[in-house]
């Protein structure tokens, strides 16, 4: 069995005449330790897997199934658990939390964990160093650069050490020499064993991955292929 | 970092917001305190003037009157049958079911003599209940110790030119003036005082009673009851509660207790509607951070113990605040609403009791907004993400 799959799953948005179908009946499977690369244009329905496979919104239909365990037949508490124990979240838009520094930031995840405040600091220190922003921890988000806060995001989502890492147009904010770096701290990471689901609607960004997985109109651009996978 | 750490951290950057807070809450804490602190002050200076009144039931014999009116012109009135009050009958004062509530029993007797061709009006009373009961009475010199001796009022010894030491002829008895008692502004100024048996001795009067002054205990004392009481056990006495205007101010207290307790409840309801509002406007506007939080895997109730955290600190200060002002504005309350300003004093259930009003208020009123936080769904957050 693979280590992420997602059954049949679809998602619709609205009632009766209003209804759209954001995704449709798509099957995925991912491998431990791979690096996917979701692309697609805007409203393709990209973001909205990706949320479902993340276990932030639930399906309209189907299955998401990660370490054997099926995401949305768990209860609110327990999903919010297996997040925090298994996921990584990078936004768009870094996401930082304006009133907390960039220490508190990457502390963020272990504040409702059992780790002492102290072992907190050193976790959320190792994690600002892989990042190289270890010497700005004391800065609020609004006084360190664009892509800084994009690292600090990468910092925060590695902290606690989740398996998966789910990151949705990581580099949808920043220039292009930011967004290498950020490219590389994301293969780097992959490297390290971390499995890596990434949205992009870049194709640049989106060969860094494994696997490029194409998807237009709520559907994968080649099912069979991908169902080959599982 | 513990999640007390977002709370307050979130506290100190929407610093317009927690004043706003404290504020509304504050108020409606403060008008609370203020009101049941000037209310309770007022009835405690009530209760002890009333102590220190004096007299506040008045026992006489039992008489029939009339009053003589012709055609329309008052012609003065005239008392009949009176009933003379004995002194072993005040014996039964004591067996009365209230009788721990009786403190001061003083009976007296009255008589006029002619002294310098003037009227003068004595009364006999026995110096140690007397002096208990009026315990504004100023002596220049001192009571009467002797049988021999006598107290004059203040109007008195002047009208008569006498001052301490000289000596009086009444009813053909020689006396020694003893004390005069400075201005009272009542009608003790005008009375000659002089031991009780001694003075029914000298009138005539053994073993009778003219008036019996009592003083009871009136903090929460039962005066209708004291009188009805009494009444029974002296049915030839007529018993008068003279106290009644003074519960009439009490009752004028209770129901402006009432009203504050009231217009409390309603600042209370507005303050609570205020943390609610801000609260839920505050939650509204931080739906994006909530989104973040559940992402990262923070249950409901974690995001719920923030929000509350938030409206403990928030609560906890308004309380402390609150009850500052309150008794800042009692004290200049009572300036207004009394011409002596009534000795203040801090009652620490009311501390503890505004703070604890003040965070049980905010955290209610914090509910509702907490759960709304805490039920926010992430595909919600995503959507303002």
């Amino acid at each position: 069995m693979s280590y992420i799959q997602a059954v049949q799953v679809g998602k619709d948005f609205g009632d009766g005449d209003a209804k759209v179908t954001a995704v449709r009946n798509i099957d995925l499977c991912i491998e431990q330790g791979s690096f996917i690369s979701i692309m697609g244009e805007s409203g393709s329905g990209k973001s909205t897997l990706l949320a479902m496979l993340g276990g932030l919104l639930s399906p309209s239909r189907g299955q998401i199934i990660i370490e054997g365990i099926d995401l949305y037949s768990l209860s609110r508490t327990k999903l919010a658990d297996f997040r925090r124990e298994f996921m990584g979240f990078i936004f768009q838009s870094f996401q930082l939390v304006p009133y907390l520094s960039v220490l508190e930031n990457v502390q963020l995840p272990l504040a409702v964990t059992h780790h002492t405040e102290e072992t907190q600091k050193e976790l959320a220190l190792s994690a600002l160093d892989k990042v190289g922003l270890k010497e700005k921890a004391h800065r609020l988000p609004n006084q360190i650069s664009g892509g800084e806060q994009e690292r600090v995001a990468i910092a925060r989502a590695v902290v606690n050490e989740p398996p998966i890492l789910f990151a949705d147009e990581p580099t949808g904010n920043l220039d292009s020499r930011n967004s290498s770096e950020v490219m590389k701290l994301l293969t780097k990471l992959n490297s390290e064993g971390q499995t890596i689901v990434m949205v992009t609607h870049s194709r640049k960004n989106a060969e860094y991955g494994q696997r490029i997985i194409e998807v237009a109109d709520g559907r994968l651009a080649d099912p069979p292929a991908i169902r080959a996978a599982c | 970092m513990k999640l007390r750490t977002i709370a307050i951290n979130n506290l100190r950057r929407r610093k317009a917001k927690v004043f706003f807070l404290i504020a509304g809450l504050m108020i409606g804490v403060s008008a609370v305190v203020a009101l049941m602190t000037t209310t309770r002050i007022l009835a405690e200076d009530i209760a002890h003037k009333m102590d220190e009144f004096g007299a506040n039931i008045i026992i006489t014999p039992k008489s029939e009157g009339l009053s003589l009116t012709y055609g329309g012109l008052s012609l003065g009135g005239f008392s009949f049958d009176v009933r003379e009050i004995h002194q072993e009958e005040l014996a039964k004062i004591k067996t009365i079911e209230n009788a721990a509530n009786i403190r001061i029993v003083s009976p007296k007797v009255f008589g006029v003599f002619e002294s310098a061709s003037q009227k003068v009006l004595a009364v006999g009373v026995d110096f140690n209940s007397e002096l208990a009961l009026k315990k504004w009475w100023k002596i220049e010199g001192k009571a009467p110790e002797t049988d021999s001796q006598i107290l004059l009022g203040h109007d008195v010894a002047a009208k008569l030119g006498l001052s301490n030491d000289s000596e009086i002829e009444i009813k053909g008895r020689l006396f020694k003036v003893s004390g005069i008692l400075d201005t009272t502004g009542s009608q003790d100024d005008s009375l000659v005082f002089m031991k009780l048996p001694l003075a029914q001795e000298l009138f005539g009067k053994e073993g009778q009673v003219g008036m019996v002054e009592i003083a009871a205990l009136c903090k929460n004392c039962p005066i209708s009851e004291l009188v009805s009481q009494l009444t029974k056990a002296l049915p030839t006495a007529k018993v008068t509660a003279v106290q009644q205007v003074v519960e009439g101010r009490m009752d004028t207290l209770h129901n402006f207790q009432n009203f504050s307790l009231g217009v409390s409840g309603l600042i209370l309801l507005v303050g609570g509607m205020v943390v609610f509002v801000t609260m839920m406007s505050s939650v509204n506007e931080r739906t994006r951070e909530i989104g973040i939080f559940s992402a990262i895997g923070f249950r409901s109730s974690h995001i719920m113990k923030i929000i509350l955290l938030e409206a403990l600190v928030v609560s906890l200060c308004a309380g402390v605040l609150g009850y500052l002002t309150g008794i800042g504005v009692t004290w200049g309350l009572l300036s207004f609403l009394s011409e002596h300003r009534p000795h203040m004093t801090l009652d620490p259930y009311v501390a503890i009791g505004s703070v604890v009003l003040a965070i049980f208020l905010g955290l209610v009123a914090s509910f509702q907004p907490a759960r709304a936080a805490a039920a926010m769904d992430p595909n919600e957050a995503l959507r303002t993400l």
